[in-house]
């Protein structure tokens, strides 16, 4: 028997301590949101009617399965609320991607082209803000988008506006914030494939008489493709249910999902429709997630 | 000679300090107001440590802060723990069944909407009837942040040299003494780094906090969004600067960790 297929069995037995931590606390707390999305919403403590006991064994069993009741995920159907706020939710995730890509790729692009001792020095100083309290970095916006903040002070200390202008509870806000918040995630899988790439590639285009500009567009970008991908998934997932920067950003006419879910849940109390509206926003979340999954998995086991 | 195509131009560099300037001017701002003697947030009244004495003297936002700084370290502390085995058993483990449950369980929450888990792990919680506080809001960090551990792990083992193990059980170490003795050492940085990065994502969440904790004990971001939500108040800006200063500490000790590691002749680990 190889050394490897020694070593592997310690490494199997090593994997058990955090194989049941991760089934206990992250794929049965599933099981109960789905649950509870199909259950009665009572006024109670906890509020909600459970859908069976589990102490009374297969017959409550039976029983609780003709109980089951889809009116949770009917009513997300009927009202609009909520068909508004996972299209929202969408449009916001969608444009907010389309932006960091934007901008991010000229700045991992201009990373990728750095002398190879700045590059490390340009790596740390993307992956810093990422370190940085999320929270922090969303106030630190407010202070500066704020009715007499700094922006506002410096365009009419410009005269390019008269009167203050509401930056504030806006979408362009924010869209800022998202976007701010992100970045480092669209860089860094960007600067990654971007920085691996062969530069005798681009040279022999060059020698076989393109462009640096047509060199960009046939080779490098096609080239950057598998980067453009993980990028754009690791920022829209999260952000499609992103609840903190809308929250403090965003006016509060239109909400996403993750706003509409924390409303049901902590202000109306209705913990079974907060359920069914996490559920169905996992499920929109399913083929990015599996397409996610893919990337990351060739990435760290394929790629050796 | 370098060609045009490969050349750094002039539009590389723009991007690339426009893109710099735009990550960290917000928190250079914040950073310098929280200094302000003056109690509008906006209006420069002359350098002060007013704010500061104000945080220190605030009881309930100094409990919010104790609670914290204890649920990331035990909570970072556990993850590294778990996630490293993790790591050890995906990176090492060859082929096992579950094997593509366990990572996807592993990745998935790297990217999972907060309000999901916290909402997950709060239904689990009332369903065993949990005693919602300290420890509920330290065990949701841990499964989040453990992810984060193993991923760093995984892909420091993924780099490592294997015939160095192989070689140790040659001259007769049984695999764990192997491990022990060769791989451990090797991996340390990458598991210090883990450790700093759970600490850090625990100390800024606030979704699966507001979640999973229960009345009477507020965790610091917890108290900090619920005073931004009533407006910008100055002694926040002196507290954001607290927690910037202890997270740059944690970032220079995690990049020497990782300069210890790259000195060694391997890579270091991304993050």
């Amino acid at each position: 028997m190889s050394a490897r297929r020694i070593f592997a069995r310690p490494a199997r037995l090593a994997a058990i301590a955090p194989y049941l931590w991760m089934v206990l606390f992250f794929l049965v707390p599933f099981g109960f949101v789905l649950k509870i999305s199909l259950s009665q919403t009572a006024i109670a403590q906890p509020p909600y009617t459970p859908v069976f006991d589990f102490a009374e064994g297969r017959a409550a069993l039976a029983l609780a399965f003709s109980q089951l009741s889809f009116d949770n995920f009917r009513l997300l159907l009927q009202d609009n609320l909520y068909i508004l706020s996972y299209l929202r939710s969408l449009v916001v995730a969608v444009t907010s991607t389309v932006i960091l890509l934007l901008i991010g790729y000229p700045i991992a692009y201009g990373m990728a082209r750095l002398p190879q001792r700045w590059q490390g020095v340009a790596m740390m100083l993307v992956i810093v803000p990422f370190w940085t309290s999320f929270l922090i970095r969303i106030y630190a916006w407010i202070n500066i988008l704020q009715h007499d903040g700094l922006l506002n002070r410096i365009l009419l200390a410009l005269h390019i506006v008269s009167t203050p202008v509401v930056w504030l509870s806006t979408d362009s806000a924010m869209y800022l914030g998202i976007v701010y918040s992100y970045l480092p995630f669209m860089i860094l899988p960007l600067y990654a494939t971007l920085s691996k790439m062969d530069a005798s590639l681009l040279e022999a285009a060059g020698d076989l008489g393109s462009s640096p500009r047509q060199a960009f567009w046939l080779v490098t970008f096609p080239l950057s493709l598998p980067g453009v991908g993980a990028g754009a998934l690791l920022c829209f997932i999260p952000i499609v249910g992103e609840f903190v920067i809308p929250d403090l950003l965003a006016g509060s006419n239109s909400l996403m999902i993750g706003q509409t879910l924390w409303l049901e849940f902590f202000t109306n109390k209705d913990w079974p429709v907060a359920s069914a509206a996490a559920v169905a926003l996992l499920l929109l979340l399913v083929p990015p997630l599996v397409l996610y999954d893919r990337l990351q998995r060739r990435q760290l086991e394929g790629g050796r | 000679m370098a060609h045009a195509a490969t050349r750094l131009t002039r539009f590389n560099m723009t991007s690339l300090a426009l893109g710099l300037a735009f990550l960290y001017l917000p928190i250079v701002i914040l950073v310098i107001y929280s200094f302000n003697a003056s109690r509008l947030v906006t209006v420069w009244g002359g350098w002060s440590l007013r704010w500061y004495h104000e945080f220190f003297s605030d009881r309930a936002m100094l409990d919010a802060a104790w609670m914290s700084l204890s649920v990331a370290a035990v909570s970072a502390t556990l993850a590294t723990l778990l996630g490293t085995l993790a790591a050890v058993g995906l990176a090492r483990g060859e082929r096992f069944r579950g094997r593509a449950l366990f990572s996807g369980m592993l990745y998935s929450p790297l990217v999972m909407p907060e309000v999901i888990s916290g909402l997950s792990l709060l239904l689990l919680f009332v369903a065993l009837n949990a005693e919602r506080g300290f420890w509920t809001v330290t065990i949701a960090h841990t499964t989040l942040t453990m992810c984060f551990v193993t991923v760093v792990v995984q892909s420091r083992l993924a780099t490592l040299d294997r015939s160095l193990e192989e070689a140790a059980m040659d001259l007769g170490c049984d695999p764990v003494r192997a491990f022990l003795l060769v791989t451990l050492p090797l991996i340390v940085p990458a598991i210090v780094a883990g450790w700093m990065l759970a600490f850090t994502l625990s100390l800024d969440d606030v979704v699966i906090a507001s979640f999973t904790t229960g009345p009477g004990s507020a965790t610091l971001p917890i108290r900090i969004y619920s005073e931004v939500r009533l407006g910008v108040k100055p002694e926040i800006n002196a507290i954001c600067t607290l927690v910037i200063a202890l997270i740059a500490v944690i970032i220079v000790v995690a990049s020497f960790a990782s300069k210890l590691s790259s000195a060694r002749g391997e890579s270091a680990a991304p993050l």
